[in-house]
C-alpha cells in the first residue's frame, strides 16, 4: 500500500509524466477543453429554456420532467448509442456530456427565476418595464446566484464525467484511467482519478469563491 | 382627473372583483379606496395603470382611455407604490429611484441627480442613496418606494396599502410626510387602505367598497362620518365615528381666555412665555400645548388629561396665547357634528 502511494506521488511529481503529447499538462488541457465546451453548449441550451419557463411560468412541468429524465440517462450508454449511430468522432462524447449538464442548468435557472419576489416583479411591471426589461434588468440579475450555482454544478459533473472521451479513444485525463486499466498499471489509474478529482474540487472552490465575491451585497 | 365609467372586472375563475363602477377621482386630490379584503379596492387601483385589464367599461386618465395607450408607457406616466415597497434588491437606493427616468431614456447622470433630489424630498440622507434596500428599515424602504414613484414627476400617484407593513409610529410619520408632500406637489393620488383612520386622515374623498366589488358610498371624510349611507358603512367606520369626525376639525375657532390665577393649579411658563407644566403645592403635571392647527379630538383628549380641565393654547413658536375650557371644546365639538350633518 505504501509502495503504491509512493509510486503515485513519484508519478504525479516527475517532470517526465507532465510533458509531451501524452503528458499530464496536455491531457489536463484536453480535459478542460472538452468540459468547458460541453458546459458552454449546455448553457446555450439550458439557460434560455430555464429563463423562458421562469419568465412566462409556462411549460415548467414538461421542462422539469424532461430534465429529470435527462439526469437518469446513463452517460456511457449514451456515448455508445451515439457512437453506433454516428460513427467515431467527439460527437458522442459531447452529446453525452451536454445531456448530463443541461438538467442541472435548467432546473437551477428555473428555481432562481421562481425565487424572485412576486412583489418585485409586480413593481417592475408597474414602473413601466416591458417584458424583456423585467427579464434582463430584474429577474435575471436576481436569479443569477442560483443560475451560477447550476452552471457550477453542471461543470463539475461534466469534469468528473469527461473521462469517457478516452473510452472512445480520445484524450483527456480519462486516458490514464483507461490506459492504466488496459495495462494493469494501477498507479496510472489512480493518478488519473486523483487528477480528475483535484480539478473538479479546484473548479468548485474557484467558482464558489467567485460567486461569493460577486454577490457579497446580497442578503442570504 | 381619473374617471371610471361603468367599469366591470370579472376574473377568469368567475369571481366579480369590481361591479359596475362609476367614479371620479378629482385632479390634485387624494381619493382613498377602503373596504374589507376582497372588496375590489386593489383591483380598482390596478386597473388605472393596466396592471389589471377591465372586462368592460372605460377608465380615463386626464381624458384619455387607458386601454388605448401602450401599457408600459402609460405606467411610466403614473407613479406606483406598493406594500413592502417592492424595491429592486440588486440595485442601490439611488438606482431604484432612478428606474423610471432611465426607462424614459434620460441619461444616467441626469437620472441620478433627480434621484438624489428626491431622496431629500422624502427625508432620506444622501448616504442612504448608496445603500442597498435590505440595509434600510421598513419605513425608510417605503420612503424610497414613494421617491421612486415620484421620480419622473407623474401627475398621478397610485398607492396600494403603502404603509400597511410598518409599525403605527412610523406609519403616522409617513402619513404626515405624505400630507406635507401633497401640499407641495398637488398630485392626483389614489390610495388603497383597509385602515379607516388612515383614510380619514389622508383622504379628500373616501370611496367605501363592499365585498363583490360594489361601491357603497363616495364622500368627503366629514360627510362620510356624519352621514354614512347604510349600516355597512357605519359598521366599517367603527363605533367612535363622532370622535373621528372631531379629528377633522381644528381648534382654530374655539374661543380662548387668559390663564387662571390664584387657584390650586398654576400654569408655569418659561422666560419666553412658553408653557411648561401645571403645578400645585404638592406636585407638577405635564401638559401638551396645542396649536390652532391641532384637532378638536386632540383638544378633547388633552382636556381630559388636564387637572384643571383647561387646554393650553400656543402659537406656532410655542408661546402662550391663552387657555380654553372643557365646555368651550364640548360646545364646539357638538356644533361641528350638527354642521357636518346639515351641510352634508
Amino acid at each position: 500500500m505504501y509502495e503504491l502511494f509512493k509510486n503515485l506521488a513519484d508519478w504525479l511529481t516527475s517532470g517526465a509524466s507532465w510533458s509531451g503529447s501524452d503528458g499530464i499538462a496536455h491531457r489536463l488541457a484536453e480535459h478542460l477543453q472538452y468540459s468547458l465546451l460541453a458546459t458552454l453548449i449546455a448553457a446555450a441550451i439550458g439557460l434560455p429554456i430555464g429563463l423562458l419557463i421562469g419568465h412566462t411560468g409556462k411549460g415548467a412541468f414538461v421542462a422539469i420532467n424532461l430534465s429529470s429524465f435527462g439526469r437518469a440517462l446513463p452517460t456511457v450508454g449514451l456515448v455508445v448509442l451515439v457512437f453506433l449511430a454516428g460513427g467515431l468522432s467527439m460527437l458522442p462524447v459531447y452529446v453525452a456530456l451536454v445531456a448530463l449538464a443541461v438538467p442541472a442548468i435548467v432546473t437551477n435557472t428555473y428555481a432562481g427565476m421562481t425565487a424572485v419576489d412576486p412583489d418585485v416583479r409586480d413593481a417592475a411591471r408597474g414602473q413601466g418595464m416591458r417584458g424583456h426589461q423585467v427579464l434582463f434588468q430584474v429577474e435575471l440579475p436576481l436569479a443569477l446566484p442560483l443560475i451560477m450555482t447550476g452552471l457550477r454544478l453542471a461543470l463539475i459533473q461534466v469534469v468528473a464525467t469527461a473521462t469517457i472521451a478516452a473510452y472512445v479513444s480520445f484524450g483527456g485525463l480519462g486516458r490514464y484511467v483507461f490506459d492504466g486499466l488496459a495495462q494493469r498499471d494501477l498507479v496510472q489509474v489512480l493518478g488519473g482519478a486523483v487528477l480528475v478529482a483535484v480539478v473538479a474540487i479546484a473548479l468548485d472552490l474557484l467558482l464558489s469563491g467567485l460567486q461569493r465575491l460577486l454577490f457579497r451585497h446580497r442578503t442570504a | 382627473m381619473i374617471q371610471f365609467d361603468a367599469v366591470h372586472k370579472r376574473f377568469p375563475n368567475g369571481t366579480t372583483a369590481v361591479h359596475d363602477l362609476t367614479l371620479e377621482m378629482p385632479e390634485g386630490g387624494v381619493t382613498v379606496l377602503v373596504g374589507t379584503s376582497g372588496c375590489g379596492k386593489t383591483t380598482t387601483l390596478r386597473m388605472i395603470n393596466r396592471m389589471v385589464e377591465p372586462t368592460s367599461g372605460t377608465i380615463r386618465v386626464g381624458g384619455r382611455d387607458v386601454t388605448r395607450q401602450d401599457a408600459a408607457e402609460l405606467r411610466r406616466s403614473i407613479g406606483y407604490v406598493i406594500q413592502q415597497a417592492g424595491l429592486f434588491p440588486h440595485r442601490t437606493v439611488l438606482d431604484n429611484i432612478a428606474t423610471v427616468p432611465l426607462l424614459l431614456g434620460w441619461n444616467r447622470k441626469k437620472a441620478r441627480a433627480r434621484a438624489a433630489e428626491l431622496l431629500e424630498t422624502v427625508g432620506l440622507t444622501a448616504d442612504a442613496g448608496r445603500r442597498y434596500p435590505h440595509q434600510l428599515s421598513g419605513g425608510q424602504q417605503q420612503r424610497v418606494g414613494v421617491a421612486r414613484a415620484l421620480a419622473a414627476d407623474p401627475p398621478v400617484l397610485l398607492m396600494d396599502e403603502p404603509f400597511g407593513a410598518v409599525d403605527p409610529v412610523v406609519r403616522a410619520q409617513l402619513q404626515d410626510e405624505l400630507l406635507r408632500l401633497q401640499q407641495e406637489l398637488s398630485k392626483t393620488i389614489v390610495f388603497v387602505t383597509h385602515d379607516i383612520d388612515e383614510a380619514v386622515r389622508l383622504g379628500d374623498q373616501i370611496a367605501v367598497f363592499r365585498t363583490g366589488g360594489h361601491l357603497v358610498q363616495c364622500a368627503s371624510p366629514a360627510e362620510l362620518l356624519a352621514r354614512p349611507a347604510d349600516d355597512f358603512v357605519a359598521d366599517f367606520l367603527g363605533a367612535e365615528r363622532g370622535l373621528k369626525l372631531l379629528s377633522l376639525k381644528t381648534l382654530a375657532d374655539v374661543p380662548r381666555g387668559p390663564a387662571p390665577e390664584g387657584g390650586v393649579w398654576t400654569l408655569v411658563l418659561d422666560e419666553a412665555n412658553r408653557p411648561l407644566h401645571w403645578a400645585s403645592k404638592e406636585t407638577e403635571i405635564p401638559l401638551r400645548p396645542l396649536k390652532d392647527t391641532d384637532s378638536l379630538l386632540a383638544a378633547l383628549d388633552e382636556s381630559v388629561a388636564s387637572p384643571t380641565g383647561l387646554i393650553v393654547r400656543v402659537d406656532a413658536d410655542g408661546v402662550l396665547t391663552g387657555v380654553s375650557s372643557r365646555d368651550d371644546i364640548h360646545e364646539h365639538a357638538g356644533r361641528a357634528h350638527t354642521q357636518a350633518r346639515v351641510a352634508a
